[in-house]
């Protein structure tokens, strides 16, 4: 599972109020070369809750030099584009679990694909 | 061309293939959008005619046209046209010479076609027609082996191969642009793809309606009906960055039986990202999760470009959601991961509803939504579509499936963000209760059929 796509769940568990950011508990992370496309990051990141990637980056230990905040007029910068590119989908959690940060319930990741699937008592 | 009275611009002549008739005309639509131009058709346009005039675009939109387009053969800069092969060399004597030159001097080299829709010429009677054409003011060499410029005279000879007329209806002469992308269709053969399953689209399909959703490079595609993965594909093939979902946690991780003829399990590298990186496009691949569509997982914002699916419609994969028996209690246990927590049968105008519902608040605004509705022909009516008010129908293109099935190509886009009572809408519209009748698609579908033995039936009345 990429940061991107970390960047955009929610918990859903019944009842809850505040299912996002989930919490990553990872066991096994990867991190793999993919080809750099300054256009796409520069479309993603008014999309994403920035904050949330920072902190997600920061539990597995890849945030690197990510700034805590956007940089002004990062379209040009292919520097800082480059830090989030990585951070959006190089660094991979393989094994683990996505936590709701209310009801500590836990969405298991296994080969990179995370469960989303509540059970029939849950629903 | 000049054939029209003061139309200072050229026009262009598209050669379509002459299948999926309902698909094309929205591709070409759609990929003219992508361009920022509109469909100016020629006079007398004939949508079931494999010849299109195309008005107001430029050789640029063209050749980005041809990149993408499956239904279109060639394209062509039109230098004449004419009903008889005489009123063909009058237009084309009235081609401004001006344009005719670059492609003519005495250095350079070239070629002429002969091509004859629903028609076939012995190779003497094309030679005449292209003798037929020396008052053109050619000056190059001819070259048949590789021309510079090739040019094509085209006869139309109608659609009826029934009833075939001595002459053309319809006479073109004009300079070849560019091909489309039916190659793709060989290439990406779901027979040679590493990973497939009972439904994984078929390769023409899936690449058109990734054009019909306006696909574009550095845009996010998501399918929530991911299955095998042929339609991420399709528009990762077109430079889109790709994720998807599958309540089917064995499909997703690329486990369980094989769906090939020879083959009893699958192998280790049959997965949607293998997929992916067999066409070389694992870049792209950003996620598949196991998941229910008709569950909000995501987080509540436009985040993704297009949204192109083929939901299950009952028959060859269940319909399935997430939830509790009326009945039962779950079993008790640890839960293997696999366990597939699903039993209620979701109905299929849920689906539609639910998938419009998802559309309207994670597209993006101007972003299409893309899928199949299977449809029970007998009672088919337009009001059945399923509708939202944040998203404008674009088109509605038929396959015929069976004498009474079929499935149609919907594609929709968001026009508006939603408000607070959006979602409830369809329970007040009246085409939520027509479209009701198509919860019984499965028992519609399976009447029609034979009974073949009473296996066939257990299925059917397993869920299958």
């Amino acid at each position: 599972m990429k940061l991107l796509t970390h960047n955009m769940l929610t918990s859903h568990v019944k009842g809850i109020t505040k299912g996002y950011p989930l919490l990553i508990k990872a066991t096994e992370v990867k991190v793999n070369e993919v080809a750099f496309n300054p256009q796409f990051v520069s479309r993603m990141i008014p999309k994403l809750e920035w904050h949330a990637l920072v902190q997600a980056a920061d539990e597995l230990g890849h945030r690197q030099d990510l700034p805590g905040d956007l940089v002004p007029n990062y379209e040009e910068n292919e520097e800082f584009l480059k830090k989030v590119h990585r951070v959006l989908l190089e660094v991979e959690v393989i094994e683990g679990c996505l936590q709701c940060p209310e009801s500590g319930r836990e969405f298991p990741i296994s080969r990179g694909i995370p469960n989303m699937l509540l059970n029939e008592d849950e629903v | 061309m000049a054939i029209i009275a003061g139309r200072p611009c050229l026009q262009y002549l598209l050669h379509l293939a002459h299948g999926s008739l309902d698909f094309r005309l929205p591709e070409i639509k759609a990929l003219l959008a992508i361009r920022g131009k509109p469909f100016n058709p020629g006079d007398n346009f004939k949508e079931k005619s494999p010849f299109w005039c195309l008005n107001d675009v430029s050789e640029e939109d063209i050749c980005r046209i041809m990149e993408r387009s499956v239904c279109a053969k060639s394209a062509f800069e039109l230098w004449g046209y004419g009903k008889t092969h005489s009123e063909l060399k009058t237009s084309l004597l009235r081609y401004p010479s001006e344009n005719m030159a670059p492609f003519m001097h005495k250095d350079s080299t070239y070629k002429i076609n002969v091509y004859t829709f629903n028609k076939t010429l012995k190779i003497a009677e094309r030679i005449k027609r292209i003798d037929a054409l020396e008052y053109l003011p050619f000056e190059g060499v001819v070259n048949l082996n590789s021309p510079q410029h090739v040019f094509s005279l085209i006869e139309d000879y109608g659609t009826n191969p029934n009833n075939i007329p001595e002459h053309p209806d319809n006479i073109y002469f004009g300079r070849w642009i560019a091909d489309g992308q039916r190659e793709l269709i060989r290439s990406h053969s779901v027979k040679n793809r590493h990973f497939i399953g009972n439904t994984s689209m078929e390769a023409g399909l899936s690449f058109i309606m990734a054009n019909h959703a306006k696909v574009e490079e550095h845009d996010l595609v998501f399918d929530p009906f991911v299955g095998t993965g042929s339609l991420l594909v399709a528009c990762s093939h077109f430079g889109a960055y790709v994720c998807g979902s599958d309540i089917d946690y064995n499909t997703i991780h690329g486990k369980g039986r094989s769906s090939r003829k020879n083959q009893k399990w699958r192998g280790p590298d049959e997965n949607i990202r293998a997929n992916l990186r067999q066409y070389g496009t694992e870049s792209l691949y950003v996620d598949v999760m196991v998941s229910d569509a008709s569950k909000p997982v995501w987080r509540e914002a436009a985040l993704f470009d297009a949204i192109i699916t083929d939901p299950p419609y009952g028959i060859r994969e269940s319909t399935r959601r997430t939830g509790s028996h009326k009945d039962g209690k779950p079993p008790d246990g640890i839960y293997a991961e696999s366990h597939v927590p699903v039993s209620q049968s979701y109905h299929l105008s849920d689906i539609f509803n639910d998938l419009l519902n998802f559309s309207a608040h994670h597209l993006v605004l101007g972003g299409r939504l893309v899928y199949w509705l299977p449809v029970y022909r007998p009672e088919y009516c337009e009001e059945m579509i399923p509708l939202h008010p944040c998203l404008q129908l674009i088109s509605n293109c038929e396959q015929t499936l069976s004498s009474h099935t079929s499935r149609r190509l919907i594609t929709m886009e968001k026009i508006k963000e939603p408000e607070e009572l959006d979602s409830l809408v369809h329970l007040s519209d009246p085409r939520f209760s027509p479209y009701q009748g198509h919860n019984a698609f499965r028992e519609k579908y399976f009447s029609g059929v034979n009974k073949r033995s009473g296996k066939e039936d257990n299925k059917a009345v397993n869920g299958e």
